[in-house]
């Protein structure tokens, strides 16, 4: 044992640091006075019999471990406890397994059988766990263990087992690069996986394996974007990243018609345009031009794919985990239309009231993205105001931010917040804002001279940090127009008498070399007074004075010309190498002697160029080619394991690869997600740009221009599609998944009304015809039959109803010779049978319509349904609704009538309206749900007009609605039976 | 995604370390104690630092430090926001997140940890759930436990981890039903030296504290739910449901959670509760300054201000406060340069005055900036921006529950410019 404490002591760092800790530390100092008593103590509890001593000692080697003790040499008699029956000890030996497996590979080997036996048990959750624990042993000799393992849980009929089996996979991957290949295998399957526990696991392993093979995403990415708001919050980030650069290489930029132009005009306004940019400037010109003549060619549709991502994530934006915003709001940053990224800006702006780590990164990212996209902020600019008690990093985050807000129309606010930051007590924030306000004042020309007299104020500030700063502001701004502000500069010139900081001196001399032409009397005296200090002068200032020296000997010889060679001869025997080689350096090029070379001739336009104002940018400029949100973006430098966020593609890529062959219940599940989809695209969309939903998969496969993919392929379902089929295949789920979904289909009804009217709302009415049995597939033996009312005028008799009849065979045999037999009626109703359909193979449908003359009166139809071999009495009884044709009247027209329909001609009912049909598209939709009437349009009240189809009397139907949902429902008809049975059908529809 | 874990005081010393991949050694700390000396005040330490091999994302709470070491790429609010987290589950299991209350339940705290992340990556984050696998302490339990050697964590495995629901546990019974809310709002405000608002915004928060048994699902309306355009929801309440009727509509967690929490920006009009008149100066001769402070209800909606207090930063150079208040008593702390004025309740009859003179140090130049005021106060029975409950429903259970809403305001950020 002394043996292997001494490797131990030589191998593990943590024990060295962790012992001289240990003496003073109470609580344990003293029940184990010395190091071997202690591990025999221990020893013994886990060889006792009594769970509870064992329980006792675990507890303790766990401490151990979280204070980062070394307990490395109690593994064999730990590792001896891996079968325990005790829950707790069990899991605590885990937990020690786990820390210390890596050391002692031999001996953790003796603990795998017990988890591969744990493998197979028939608990769910003791699959998952042996399996985590199995994957976190980071032993390299059991990687073909583990890669079975994985390989069978990512099977298993249990979602927690396979979201386990994810989990282990970059486990594995870290431990073994070489299994790449077959870990791929496994996440191809567990991608394909439809429940949303497994969903962010095996994106994150994806990530860490193979973040490359984006291919693998295509199939599900539909599936994933549904997903999404069910999977938990962690799950959320990862994937929305990862979809984040799917849709960058698949998908083309919604940007490109106007943001290239634009923007190219919003740099033109922040730039200084100097003679250099000008090529530039035209080169991007030309881009531009380009890029606005091929936008005129090929006007940009959203491909769905895209609107569903970018649909299906905003919800996020709500989420309470700050993690998940960020997300969102990068997503949106980077593939959103411009007109649409704005709604990030208000959730973001709510972070901003989180822990002080969270507002820090925020507002990193806010600053990048308030570069490029200020107006979305500028509303929000009171939000980035700063308290005296923000903690500096934040302080100078939001005055980041504030001045990349500001503009002409706010500057002013912002002006005079930054006047209250510079009385601050925090003299690095003050320095910050002396900061700010230059900016400001480089990037709008119209308050340059208010900051500059309010810096040149700050120079008489009590606080050296303070002048130094807007010293070195100053020589900035200056550098824009010298010519007029010659006074500053002599002011500043009185200021080296007291200014110490070296960064503003060194600016002071700069400035008067410079422009010593606006100040020829001082500068010589400035020059000096310099050489007088020179030996104590800090290293920057040394430099200047050699520059100013050197400047003056150039355009005032006369007088300098004695200082510039004591200066230099002082240079010239400085310690530092530097100076003494700038000094030599201008000695040869300005003083002229016999062998002074070419240049001493162009000295003075070397000296005194014209030099380029300098640009105070922000440092978040350009920090959106990184991923918003990353590391990498935080630090803006690659951190290890970063992705690219890759270029838009000039040409989209096939978007039909996203297509997926969906088996039939799958599609019921994600049908109402769909559906809603296709109600709200037009909203975007041009209409021309919808994909129709009988279009199928392959007719677009050729589409190169990428402007529509085919997301409606799978909406060609039928939409008669019953929840019995959904249930049948729920059925055949494994037990444990069918729990979980019927939560969800739960949870799912839940929501169901709201997605339902939504639905209703748009589609035509013929949609929402409600279908009736006439025959159960039981008594039919096979065939079942439904009849609705189509509503369509019957063509072959003006005075039926069409009643449109479907067979379906659902027999195994053959149904031959359909046909209507023995009609009985009540008088004066007459039935124009359908022709007879010969054959109807199994599993076949069919549909046939017939017309029915009921004589205004809800008497039921009789007859007999013949096959070949069978006859079924049946019977249709129409709802009184449906025995009325619509017509189109005027308003004046209704009144009209109406007057002519008074008395007893006219039935009045008060109700009181549902709760979910208060608004009036409802009212509409559900009165021309129940009886087949037509709107009169632009009527004050809800007014519809309809004729009975064999007498042709008008019905007249008013809905007044009042306040609070009372409702007052008025039928004019000359059939008095009919106005009062449809006055209780209305009445019901509306108040259910 | 998180490699390790760990856990330093205030003195920097760390006493909790954890790995869940293979071991970092603890020395990587020493780039943290580097900033955190550069830093001098905890809350100005990078909450990302650049090591050159890992980095360290950490945050600051209940002054403790959780710093976690990260070698790849990873969104950093991933980390922040699991770190805030775990300090919340701390403070959920333990009643508060500090040094001393970690050591005492070192292996609760290290089990809970196994269980949040596996393999760095987040795995149960769900109190719920947690409090399945692992019971609180609690001291009739620890008593039982030593006696009969049972243990703490649970027996059985949760079950909430597998469905659709992972914030919720099955089986909750209870013998009384009752659902209380909270309705929280604090104020932000800055006012300036002339008493114009210069920014206002409201943050509220909707806390609930849900003991029904079953499966309830419950259905919180408002009055005027129009207000409510900002917010941000428990992953329980459905959201297409507030989308289209703006109800909350949600099956709760068991226990105390927050249900939403909302922003009323600055660009709505906040209503300011009190007004403030001071005035401080210091003069150069005679190293004095004087300081006179009244306080007076504004717009309070007829409540009553309670739990007024001013809290002063004074600049360095001041040695001494000689004051007196006409209510409430004032302290100053010379050390931190902290002027405490606690008032208590305001009286709109006779307004509460702080007045007299500060004792400077002499030979130094005269403080230019002045101070500013962060005002505390409390408002009970209002929701200073009006939001009002105006019903709860429950469905999917018989049983009647016991309902109740509390309204709160208080002064978040209030901070008053001289």
């Amino acid at each position: 044992m002394s043996a292997s404490s001494a490797f131990n002591d030589e191998k593990g760092g943590s024990s060295s640091v962790g012992e001289p800790e240990y003496g003073h530390d109470p609580a344990s100092g003293g029940i184990f006075s010395s190091d071997y008593k202690r591990h025999d103590d221990l020893k013994e509890m886990l060889d006792s019999n009594k769970d509870s001593l064992k329980l006792e000692a675990m507890k303790r080697i766990v401490a151990m471990i979280a204070r980062g003790k070394n307990a490395s040499d109690l593994f064999p008699a730990v590792v001896k406890n891996v079968a325990c029956k005790n829950i707790e000890v069990k899991k605590l030996v885990y937990v020690y397994l786990v820390r210390y497996a890596e050391e002692q590979q031999d001996l953790a080997l003796l603990s795998i059988s017990t988890f591969q036996r744990g493998l197979k048990d028939p608990n769910q959750l003791i699959r998952a766990s042996a399996l985590r624990v199995l994957s976190s042993i980071r032993v390299t000799i059991i990687v073909p263990i583990m890669m079975l393992a994985i390989k069978e849980a990512a099977s298993d009929m249990s979602p927690y087992v396979r979201k386990t089996a994810a989990h282990a996979i970059p486990k594995l991957y870290s431990l073994d690069p070489e299994q790449k290949d077959q870990l791929i295998e496994v996440i191809e399957k567990l991608l394909a996986d439809k429940t949303t526990l497994v969903a962010g696991s095996v994106v994150m392993a994806f990530e860490e394996v193979c973040p490359e093979r984006i291919d693998l995403i295509h199939k599900n990415y539909r599936k994933l974007c549904n997903l999404l708001i069910d999977v938990e919050e962690w799950g959320q980030v990862v994937i929305i990243n990862m979809l984040t650069r799917y849709a960058r290489t698949q998908f083309l930029n919604p940007n490109i018609n106007e943001s290239l132009l634009e923007e190219g005009g919003s740099g033109d306004k922040t730039f200084y345009g100097s003679d250099e940019d000008e090529d530039e400037d035209e080169e991007e010109k030309e881009k531009k031009a380009e890029v606005a003549a091929m936008a005129k060619r090929k006007p940009y549709v959203m491909d769905p794919d895209h609107r569903l991502l970018l649909r299906n994530t905003k919800p996020l934006l709500q989420s309470r985990n700050a993690a998940v915003v960020m997300a969102v709001a990068q997503l949106y940053f980077h593939l959103a239309p411009k007109a649409e990224v704005g709604v990030i800006a208000k959730a973001l702006v709510r972070l901003l009231r989180s822990h002080s780590e969270v507002q820090y990164v925020v507002l990193q990212n806010v600053a990048t993205m308030s570069i490029k996209r200020r107006g979305m902020f500028e509303p929000y600019l009171k939000s980035f105001y700063i308290r005296s008690t923000d903690p500096t990093q934040i302080k100078v985050l939001k005055l980041e931010v504030l001045t990349n807000l500001a503009n002409e129309t706010n500057i002013s606010t912002i002006l005079r917040e930054f006047q209250t930051y510079i009385k601050s007590m925090d003299k690095d924030f003050v320095a910050a804002t002396i900061q700010a306000i230059g900016r400001c004042a480089t990037n709008i020309s119209e308050v340059r001279d208010t900051c500059l007299n309010g810096l040149v104020q700050l120079l008489s500030n009590r606080d050296e940090l303070v002048v130094a700063e807007s010293v070195v502001v100053i020589k900035k701004l200056l550098q824009m127009q010298p010519e007029k502000h010659s006074d500053i500069i002599k002011h500043m010139a009185k200021l080296t008498d007291n200014i110490q900081v070296p960064m503003a001196r060194a600016s002071i001399l700069w400035l008067i070399g410079e422009y010593c032409e606006h100040v020829p009397k001082i500068a010589p005296d400035v020059l000096r007074k310099m050489a007088k200090s020179f030996t104590n002068e800090e290293d920057i200032v040394k430099l200047q004075i050699i520059n100013l020296a050197a400047k003056l000997y150039l355009t005032n010889s006369k007088q300098t010309k004695l200082l510039t060679q004591y200066v230099l001869n002082l240079a010239k025997y400085d310690q530092n190498y530097d100076i003494r080689d700038r000094a030599r350096f201008i000695r040869q090029l300005i003083v002229p002697t016999e062998k002074s070379g070419a240049l001493s001739k162009y000295a003075k336009k070397l000296f005194l160029a014209l030099k380029p104002a300098p640009v105070l940018e922000s440092p978040f400029k350009d920090r959106d080619h990184f991923q918003l949100g990353s590391l990498s973006h935080l630090l803006n430098a690659k951190a290890g394991g970063y992705q690219e966020l890759p270029d838009w593609p000039e040409a989209a890529p096939d978007p039909s690869v996203r297509n997926v062959e969906v088996p039939e219940w799958t599609k019921c599940s994600s049908r109402e997600k769909r559906k809603e989809k296709k109600v709200e695209k037009p909203f975007y969309t041009d209409s021309e740009g919808e994909s129709g939903p009988t279009e199928s998969a392959d007719s677009e496969s050729d589409s190169a221009t990428g402007s529509e993919s085919s997301s409606g392929s799978e909406e060609s379902g039928s939409g008669s599609e019953s929840e019995e089929s959904k249930e049948a295949s729920e059925s055949e789920e494994e037990e444990e998944e069918e729990e979980e979904e019927e939560k969800k289909k739960k949870k799912k009804d839940l929501k169901k009304p709201v997605q339902e009217r939504v639905f209703l709302q748009t589609i035509a009415p013929s949609s929402t015809l409600k279908s009736y049995e006439l025959l159960h597939r039981i008594t039919g033996e096979g065939l079942s039959v439904e009849y609705c009312f189509s509503r369509q005028p019957f063509s072959p008799d003006a005075n039926m109803v069409a009643v449109q009849m479907q067979f379906t065979n659902n027999a195994s045999s053959d149904t031959k010779n359909l046909h209507i037999e023995d009609v009985k009626l009540q008088s004066g109703m007459r039935v124009k049978e359908f022709p007879e359909i010969e054959l109807l193979p199994a599993g076949e449908t069919a549909t046939a319509v017939m017309g029915i003359d009921f004589c205004d009166s809800t008497q039921a139809a009789n007859f007999q349904l013949c096959t070949h071999t069978r006859k079924f009495f049946v019977s249709i009884q129409p709802p009184v609704g449906e025995l009325m044709r619509p017509v189109f009247l005027t308003e004046n027209e209704f009144k009209k009538e109406q007057g002519q329909l008074m008395g007893m001609n006219e039935i009045t009912e008060k109700l009181t309206l549902d709760v979910k049909c208060r608004n009036e598209h409802t009212i509409v939709q559900r009165v021309t749900t129940a009886a087949n009437l037509s709107r009169v349009p632009c009527g004050s009240d809800k007014e519809f007009a309809g004729r009975t189809v064999t007498s042709g009397s008008l019905v007249l139907v008013t809905v007044a609605t009042k306040e609070e949902g009372a409702a007052q429902l008025t039928v004019n008809c000359e059939k008095m039976v009919i106005g009062t049975m449809l006055v209780k059908d209305i009445l019901q529809a509306l108040t259910q | 995604m998180i490699h390790s874990l760990f856990l330093i005081n205030h003195l920097g010393d760390i006493f909790l370390e954890k790995h869940w991949k293979s071991v970092i050694s603890r020395s990587v700390c020493d780039y943290f104690f580097e900033a955190r000396e550069k830093a001098v005040d905890p809350e100005n330490v990078p909450p990302v630092l650049q090591t050159p091999h890992h980095y360290l994302i950490s945050i600051y709470r209940g002054k403790l430090f959780f710093l976690s070491v990260i070698q790849t790429e990873v969104p950093p609010l991933f980390v922040i926001e699991f770190l805030h987290r775990v300090a919340d589950t701390f403070q959920d299991y333990f009643g508060e997140c500090s040094e001393s209350v970690i050591t005492d339940n070192l292996v609760i705290v290290y089990e809970l940890l196994e269980e949040m992340l596996d393999n760095g990556f987040p795995l149960a984050t769900e109190s719920n759930v947690l409090k399945e696998m692992i019971r609180p302490p609690n001291i009739l339990r620890s008593v039982v436990n030593t006696l009969t050697g049972g243990s703490n964590v649970g027996e059985t495995l949760p079950q909430g981890q597998l469905s659709n629901i992972p914030w919720r546990r099955a089986g909750v019974k209870y013998a009384n039903n009752e659902a209380y809310f909270d309705v929280t709002e604090e104020i932000d405000a800055i006012v300036d030296k002339s008493g114009t608002t210069v920014s206002a915004e409201i943050q509220g928060v909707i806390e609930a504290c849900v003991k029904l048994s079953g499966m309830p699902d419950l259905t919180m309306s408002f009055m005027n739910p129009r207000l409510l355009d900002d917010v941000s929801f428990h992953p329980c309440v459905r959201f297409r449901r507030w989308e289209s009727e703006r109800v909350l509509s949600f099956i709760p967690p068991d226990g105390n959670f927050t249900l939403m929490t909302y922003h009323i920006s600055s660009q709505n009009l906040v209503a300011i509760p009190v007004y403030v008149k001071q005035s401080i100066n210091f003069f150069e001769a005679g190293s004095c300054g004087r300081l006179d402070i009244t306080i007076g209800p504004k717009q309070t909606m007829g409540k009553t201000v309670e739990d007024l207090k001013v809290t002063i930063h004074m600049p360095k150079a001041v040695l001494n406060a000689n004051l007196t208040a006409t209510q409430g008593n004032y302290t100053y702390d010379c050390t931190t340069k902290m002027l405490v004025w606690d008032i208590g309740k305001l009286n709109p009859q006779k307004l509460p005055n702080l007045r007299g003179s500060l004792s400077m140090q002499t030979g130094v130049p005269n403080p230019e900036e002045n101070p500013s005021l962060n005002i505390d106060l409390k408002i009970q029975q209002l929701a200073i921006s009006g939001l009002k409950v105006s019903r709860l429903d429950m469905y999917g259970e018989k049983y009647k529950p016991f309902k109740g809403v509390k309204y709160v305001t208080k002064a978040g950020k209030f901070q008053v410019r001289t």
